[in-house]
């Protein structure tokens, strides 16, 4: 076997270009700090590897030890085959996904005392969607943690939907079990105001499928750093990202995809919108292929689309690969203005500018919207698309959006 | 009997070093029912006149008029020129990811007539169409113009003339980078339009071959940003043996 190392960093992604492959700075994404303990992992200054992007003064509320639990009322509409508990913190079934990796992750961990369990049985299969639905109660610091566990060759559709207002720190640990297939979802809907630190981390046993599926819509500022490793071989992850941000919303996507074990696939893709001064995405993709994970299969892409002047996107996928003998890795990061050839091409055809720049938006999300396979996501997901452009819609027509 | 009416046009395009000057004074009226076949040297402004006509943002209009029916076409944002019944097939077509031909073609249907097409008619129309242009069926599931050939995205461009039956179609170098096969296929295309619709063409072209297959009724030799000469098709038949020489001196060919 070779052994090599190499590394790729795109600190930030140069509109439809060719990239440049130069050396990580803060080294290995293996080497990164992980802890149960509050003490190891300090409050950021905003100028850590993990945390250059963020708005770290808006977020200041969630790195506090003493967030509380009120904040966001959580109702759970399982499938008749899931199983719903409210459990102590002390529930061994938690932590067993990993350490937290940044501040947000550790004080979320240490903060909450209960936490949601749901999981589907060995071998079931659920006949429905399990709905989770997260509702700003007050803008109270909470900290909040959810494990959905699908055990052996279990099949099931979950979905975690966050609404209204909300500062909430949160926790959810995802394990799939050998053979096992579960799509999680976890659509960021909020109010104007919200803000939402989470931390995914999930586990892929031997033969078992996850497809990870994130939408962030609303919310003040929404940073969601999703790690996902493999415990055991011929597993497979999916994961899937589309974000739409609006004048002055932070939305940050990091993801961490671990190939610690062999012959194991990942596909990441993430698609985003901006449009408005100070809109800020950010998607940082980091996969690691250890030294013991011969035969990794796994491909990421980050596609951005900016609408309007006065938005920023920052694209940074990372590969560290310490093996030689792969079937495959590979990644592209592209951020592209609005197309206005496009533009010419389709009103030249008789199609009003705003017809012509809703085909456009929604022709870059529509393969990654019909990749989610959930009916109902992808159908909120449509109208929300729809309402987002009615909104830059009315800075071209000058007529005001009609208020929600 | 619908006429475009051009008038003295001059049109800049926008550069670094400031507007540059393309167009020197054009004129040129367009009939239904006529083809007017535009030839000239690369650089002469061809294609400008078509992109200016059609309204493409890069280009200037600094003087001049351009009437469809008697009504201000310069005065019309892009969309409203294509619904008042002007067609582009562009020498370059756009790839728009994502939007399938078929959702393309009934949106732009749609916004042209004002209505949406009878869907019981309209899927037999575009098939039908689809068909004489030897395009496969497959095409009205894939992205508009997304990996097609060249080819390919003429004889889509002359799919939607055929299916937006426009009052005039500007044919903007359709026949470059075409095969002997699919420039007669474009053609037909274009001669079945013709024959259809009484639509105006205005065919723009450097060279005299698709001339074999489109008959012209009246040629014109653009040069320098302006009409240098205007005659029947027998000044094609002229251009095609002597090239622009004599009206570029030396370096510019028939190639």
């Amino acid at each position: 076997m070779t052994a090599q190392t190499m590394t790729t960093d795109h600190s930030r992604a140069v509109a439809d270009g060719a990239h440049s492959h130069g050396v990580v700075p803060a080294g290995s994404r293996a080497e990164r700090k992980t802890s149960f303990d509050l003490a190891d992992i300090p409050v950021p200054t905003g100028r850590e590897e993990e945390w250059r992007f963020s708005p770290v003064a808006r977020l200041q509320p969630l790195f506090g030890e003493d967030l509380g639990a009120g904040g966001v009322l959580t109702t759970v509409v399982e499938a008749p085959e899931a199983k719903v508990e409210i459990v102590g913190k002390g529930d061994p079934r938690l932590g067993t996904t990993g350490k937290p990796g940044d501040r947000t992750a550790v004080t979320a961990w240490n903060a909450a005392a209960e936490a949601t369990i749901i999981t589907i049985p060995a071998e079931a299969v659920a006949s429905e969607v399990t709905s989770v639905r997260v509702e700003g109660a007050t803008k109270d610091a909470t900290a909040q943690h959810l494990l959905v566990h699908a055990e052996h060759h279990a099949e099931a559709v979950v979905v975690i939907d966050h609404r209204g207002d909300a500062t909430l720190n949160q926790t959810v640990e995802i394990v799939v079990d050998e053979g096992a297939h579960l799509t999680l979802v976890s659509v960021q809907d909020w109010a104007d105001g919200a803000v939402h630190a989470s931390s995914h981390r999930a586990s892929i046993g031997r033969d078992a499928k996850l497809k990870h599926v994130v939408v962030t819509f609303g919310g003040d500022v929404v940073r969601i750093t999703p790690d996902a490793t493999f415990t055991g071989e011929g597993g497979e992850v999916e994961m899937v990202g589309l974000y739409f941000a609006d004048a002055d919303q932070h939305q940050e996507h990091r993801l961490f995809v671990d190939h610690a074990v062999p012959r194991c696939k990942s596909r990441v893709t993430y698609k985003g919108a901006l449009q408005g001064a100070g809109a800020h995405v950010v998607w940082v993709g980091d996969v690691l292929i250890q030294a013991e994970a011969e035969g990794t299969d796994t491909y990421e892409l980050n596609r951005n689309l900016v609408l309007t002047d006065g938005a920023r996107a920052d694209s940074v996928p990372n590969l560290e690969i310490e093996t030689g003998e792969i079937e495959g890795a590979g990644h592209a990061s592209a951020t592209g203005r609005f197309d206005d050839e496009q533009l010419f091409y389709l009103m030249a055809r008789g199609i009003p500018e705003v017809d012509a720049r809703r085909l456009v938006v929604r022709g870059f999300f529509a393969e990654l919207i019909e990749q989610i396979g959930v009916a109902s996501v992808e159908d909120r997901l449509l109208a929300s698309i729809e309402a987002e452009l009615e909104k830059s819609m009315s800075v071209i027509t000058g007529v005001a959006p009609v208020a929600e | 009997m619908p006429t475009l009416e051009i008038r003295d046009l001059h049109v800049s395009v926008e550069t670094k070093e400031g507007a540059k000057p393309i167009l020197r004074g054009v004129d040129l009226t367009i009939n239904s029912g006529e083809t007017h076949a535009i030839m000239g040297p690369n650089g002469s402004g061809k294609s400008t006149l078509a992109s200016a006509l059609a309204g493409h943002p890069k280009y200037t209009v600094t003087s001049g008029t351009a009437t469809l029916d008697g009504e201000d076409l310069l005065a019309m944002t892009v969309d409203e020129r294509a619904r008042a019944g002007l067609f582009l097939a562009m020498q370059y077509p756009v790839e728009v990811p994502g939007v399938s031909v078929a959702n393309f073609l009934r949106t732009a249907k749609t916004a042209i007539d004002g209505e949406a097409p009878a869907l019981r008619t309209w899927g037999k129309e575009v098939k039908g169409a689809m068909e004489n242009l030897r395009i496969d069926s497959t095409f009205a599931e894939r992205s508009v113009n997304e990996g097609f050939s060249g080819g390919e995205k003429k004889r889509h461009e002359i799919l939607q003339m055929e299916l937006f039956k426009p009052h005039f179609a500007i044919l903007d170098e359709t026949d470059s980078g075409l095969d002997v096969d699919a420039l007669r296929v474009v053609s037909e295309g274009v001669n079945r339009a013709k024959t259809n619709t009484d639509v105006g063409v205005l065919l723009i072209t450097h060279y005299t071959r698709i001339l074999r297959y489109i008959k012209p009724d009246f040629v014109h030799v653009f040069v320098d940003g302006k009409i240098a000469e205007e005659g029947g098709p027998e000044l094609a038949e002229q251009l095609e043996e002597n090239g622009y020489d004599k009206y570029v001196g030396t370096g510019a060919t028939m190639a």
